[in-house]
């Protein structure tokens, strides 16, 4: 497989480069969607991720590889087990791509036709969502994708697990993952339930300035034409960004947050008329999430502010008649709630 | 000879250089839009690419409406029939590997294919999860997209225009141009062009100065200036030269910048630099040099001018309007279209098949449940192999496929008359009538219509959408006019229902009729300047919104103001004095109608 362009050689959009390390440091945040112009890096950043996050301990031989450390979320097979039982191994965080047009039964899994076959025994082959547990799952031109794919990912999206019915056959398991959802606004709007779904959204534009966009060509034209050679100028940037990304993960429980921080946050999406609290929440835990990449111990109202944008964006109930567009009015908001 | 002649002349050279040149790299080019009909020109151009290509490259045909098995590749439904286990086929993609796909009639390639190709250029392999396989393929090609051209409008998928480098127009060529051609490339020069390519230098500042050039022609994605960056390294391996010289840029810059163009220099920023292409900020001692391009023949031109020259040159004379126009395109953006396609499973054009139950009115794709029952006959047979009466095709519940379509959405046509003064009342009387006809015939087109009259002081829903004929006109029966004009107010409250019918899954549409003379403010109190202000300023949000709208001005001769109001709002003016219902309700349908319907 072809190599993927390394996440720091990209240049500029500071915006999708942080959304994604913050959705990385903390799983449980509820992916990044990054919507935008064509030609700015949207897959390219996704996948260039990929090669950065740390690998991950995993259960030995278990196909939906579970977290040895904590069998209770585990499939049925490893919870089954006793913790001293289960051997693992470390493997690389599964970035899996859900590319359009894959059929429902890829998705969801089915029976394994070859062992029925072969073996006469009815066997659960696990689909997309299986391989995604615990990682990431990319939907590239996520705006185009089938009705019932969509109905089928924010069921299990909010479970957080996965039950096929098929054949006499029933399976249950884990599918917890981060769902990374890009396209572009001109092909088509996104379901507003699956909108809601994903914790932070990041709008891609094209750079103008020049300069930036000088740069973005002529890295993008020197990986073209010696990809080698290319990666290994970044190598050190990736280990220290890779290293940084660890720390980040280990310390984010640990991030404390002052209540005035908490009341300005409340303050904040009180004035932004957001539906519900999840957008409070989604604001408090990414900026935990801010502060641990920066290791700082403490989030403040500057790591609110970093990652407001990504985090609200997408939850401002729509006012047609206002012209003004949602990050100008969380621009507004946060100036005021700061002062 | 004449001047036209030697256009037509002109641009089949570069048609021609174009095919050579994604001979040399077909994946690093992506290929080409070739807009032509069908005929000996594009026939021409495409034996001439084939001549250049590497022998047994493949080059396979895709039709338009080419479905995801056949494009990725799936299962082989008699292979897997006849040896009872699951044989997978590789798709269109995977077989044009290192070769070319031509897509034919590809102005109406629907959105999915078109972003699995695109794929397939981004990543240079295909992966498709289908029927119970992963299948990974190596998938470097070139795709040739044949647009035939014909609605100005209808092109092929931007996502395609994207990563393709070429965008060649033909149409106007016949064979008596062919005359020209190009020196015949012999295989083993276009080998020794596809080996120099690895090595080709160029000069550092060219990247720069395609990207300054792009800027300036308001070419937004960085996708360009690489495409640019690639065809003038290969235009150098195709002269047998080992560095790329500013001919070979400005070919570049002619062939894969000028083709995208949003808007002449020029236009954009007069006064400044900051639209003539910008010296690399390091280079700030430049500046002074005394005078830049233009008549300046004598004086050492500078690359970044050869190549701006060059993409100037091939823009023809007049396409500033058309240039502008693409660009306003692009910013209304697609929302507001009449009747937006969605998915539905009732009714409309077939798009495919999905699992599911075969009741409750949907219906049964029996050919896609065979392709799903397939693989397991045998096992199924060997299970009720005890029962004499065994089918011969053993079909379950779980391979039902049902029919999937899609279908327009439904529109929802919002009048918003100016019920005000002394017109009131006859302005009223041709709107009512107008909404009459529509619903009139909204039983065929299954759509609904609403009215919001405003006057006085504010505006007021006099009829919710419906498709009542019945209630609309008894509602619309007895109203009022006269009185001021509260433009703002009766725009917002369009607005709001706009809001609302979309909402609910609808496309709404909005037709003001109205001379665009506000005198009453949002608060209802009079004052033209701030009500005009207020006025322009929903009419801005409306068109925010990406509505389609139609302004009839029905003053008795066009009404500046009304017309600068269309402006605001992105309508489309029609000023129609005296306006009777028939003029306004055909005006409404033959704007419906120009609409380009997408997905068909």
């Amino acid at each position: 497989m072809a190599r993927p362009f390394p996440f720091t050689a990209i240049v500029g959009q500071d915006e999708m480069k942080r959304a994604l390390l913050v959705a990385a440091v903390d799983a449980t945040l509820g992916g990044v969607l990054i919507f935008g112009d064509r030609g700015t890096g949207k897959s390219t950043a996704v996948r260039a991720l990929a090669q950065l996050l740390p690998p991950m301990k995993a259960v030995e031989g278990c196909p939906y590889h579970c977290d040895p450390s904590r069998p209770a979320g585990a499939c049925p097979q490893c919870n089954g087990a006793t913790k001293g039982k289960l051997a693992s191994v470390l493997m690389p965080v599964p970035v899996v791509d859900l590319p359009l047009g894959a059929t429902e039964d890829r998705v969801v899994g089915a029976l394994d036709i070859e062992r029925a076959l072969a073996h006469g025994e009815k066997a659960f082959e696990p689909g997309l969502l299986a391989r995604a547990h615990r990682g990431f799952l990319y939907i590239d031109e996520v705006n185009l994708l089938e009705d019932h794919l969509v109905d089928l990912l924010l069921d299990v999206a909010a479970s957080g697990e996965n039950v096929v019915e098929r054949e006499g056959l029933s399976v249950r398991h884990p599918a917890r993952f981060v769902l990374v959802g890009s396209g572009n606004p001109e092909e088509g709007e996104l379901r507003p339930q699956l909108l809601d779904r994903f914790g932070l959204s990041v709008d891609v534009r094209t750079p103008t300035d020049i300069a930036l966009r000088v740069e973005a060509v002529k890295r993008r034209d020197a990986f073209d034409r010696d990809p080698e050679a290319f990666c290994a100028d970044f190598a050190a940037d990736e280990e220290r960004l890779r290293k940084k990304l660890t720390a980040a993960k280990k310390l984010v429980p640990t991030i404390e947050v002052e209540d005035d921080t908490r009341r300005r946050v409340a303050e904040l999406c009180v004035a932004l008329g957001t539906d519900g609290l999840r957008g409070e929440l989604t604001l408090l835990r990414a900026a935990r999430s801010v502060a641990a990449l920066e290791r700082s111990s403490l989030a403040t109202m500057a790591h609110v502010k970093a990652i407001a944008m990504p985090a609200l964006r997408h939850r401002l109930r729509r006012n047609p008649l206002d012209e003004v567009g949602s990050s100008v009015r969380i621009e507004r908001a946060l100036a005021e709630v700061l002062n | 000879m004449t001047d036209g002649t030697g256009r037509s002349a002109a641009i089949w050279e570069d048609a021609l250089r174009a095919a050579d040149l994604i001979a040399v790299d077909p994946d690093g080019l992506g290929g080409c839009v070739l807009r032509a009909g069908a005929g000996p020109v594009r026939d021409a151009w495409l034996i001439r690419l084939r001549s250049v290509l590497p022998a047994g490259a493949p080059v396979l045909r895709a039709p338009c409406d080419v479905g995801d098995g056949e494009l990725l590749g799936g299962l082989d439904l008699s292979a897997t029939l006849a040896g009872g286990r699951s044989v997978a086929q590789r798709g269109l993609l995977a077989r044009s590997h290192g070769g070319v796909l031509v897509v034919a009639m590809a102005e109406r390639l629907a959105r999915t294919p078109a972003a699995h190709i695109a794929a397939a250029l981004d990543a240079g392999e295909v992966v498709a999860e289908r029927d119970g396989m992963t299948i990974h393929s190596d998938a470097r090609l070139a795709v040739i997209a044949l647009d035939e051209g014909l609605p100005e409008d209808d092109r092929p998928p931007a996502v395609l225009r994207e990563r393709t480098a070429f965008d060649l127009d033909l149409r106007a060529l016949s064979h008596r141009d062919l005359a020209v051609a190009l020196p015949v490339r012999s295989a083993d020069d276009m080998r020794a062009a596809r080996s120099r390519l690895a090595s080709i230098q160029g000069p550092d500042s060219l990247i720069e100065v395609l990207c300054a050039t792009c800027a300036a022609l308001g070419v937004g994605s960085v996708r360009a200036p690489l495409l640019a960056m690639k065809v003038a390294r290969a235009s150098a391996a195709l002269a047998g030269r080992e560095s790329i010289t500013d001919e070979d840029a400005a070919l570049a810059a002619r062939l894969v910048i000028a083709p995208r163009a949003l808007h002449l220099p020029a236009s954009d920023a007069p006064d400044e630099d900051a639209a003539a292409p910008e010296p690399p900020p390091q280079d700030q001692d430049r500046e002074p040099v005394p005078d830049q391009p233009e008549n300046d023949k004598g004086e050492v031109r500078t690359l970044d001018d050869t190549v701006l020259e060059a993409a100037l040159a091939a823009l023809p004379p007049g396409l500033l309007a058309q240039l502008q126009a693409n660009a306003q395109r692009l910013r209304a953006g697609q929302t507001g279209k009449v009747g937006e396609a969605q998915n539905t499973v009732r009714r409309g054009r077939p798009i495919g098949a999905r699992r599911g139950d075969p009741r409750s009115g949907v219906r049964l794709d029996l050919l896609h449940t065979l392709r799903a029952a397939a693989p397991w006959q045998r096992l199924r047979r060997q299970a009720i192999a005890g029962d004499r009466a065994h089918p011969t095709i053993a079909v379950r519940r779980d391979d039902f496929r049902i029919k999937r379509f899609r279908d327009r959405k439904q529109t929802t046509t919002i009048f918003v008359v100016d019920a005000s003064g002394s017109t009131a009342l006859e302005r009223l009387g041709e709107a009512k009538g107008a909404v009459e006809l529509l619903l009139a015939d909204c039983y065929v087109r299954r759509d609904e219509v609403a009215l919001i009259a405003f006057r006085g002081t504010g505006a007021d829903i006099l009829l919710p959408p419906t498709r009542s004929l019945h209630r609309a006109k008894k509602e619309l029966a007895a109203l009022p006019g006269g009185g001021g004009t509260p433009l703002a107010a009766g725009i917002m409250a369009a607005g709001l229902m706009a809001d609302e019918v979309r909402r609910k899954g609808r496309t709404p549409t909005l037709v003001m009729i109205t001379d665009g003379r506000a005198n009453v403010t949002r608060e209802g109190v009079g004052g033209r300047a701030q009500a005009m202000d207020e006025a322009a300023m929903a009419a801005r949000s409306i068109r925010a919104q990406g509505l389609r709208t139609l302004l009839v001005d029905n003053s008795n001769r066009p009404e500046p103001r009304a017309g600068q109001l269309a402006v605001e709002m992105g309508a489309t003016y029609l000023p129609l004095p005296r306006a009777s219902s028939r003029m306004i309700s055909d005006a409404v349908r033959s704007s419906a109608a120009a609409q380009p319907v997408a997905a068909r």
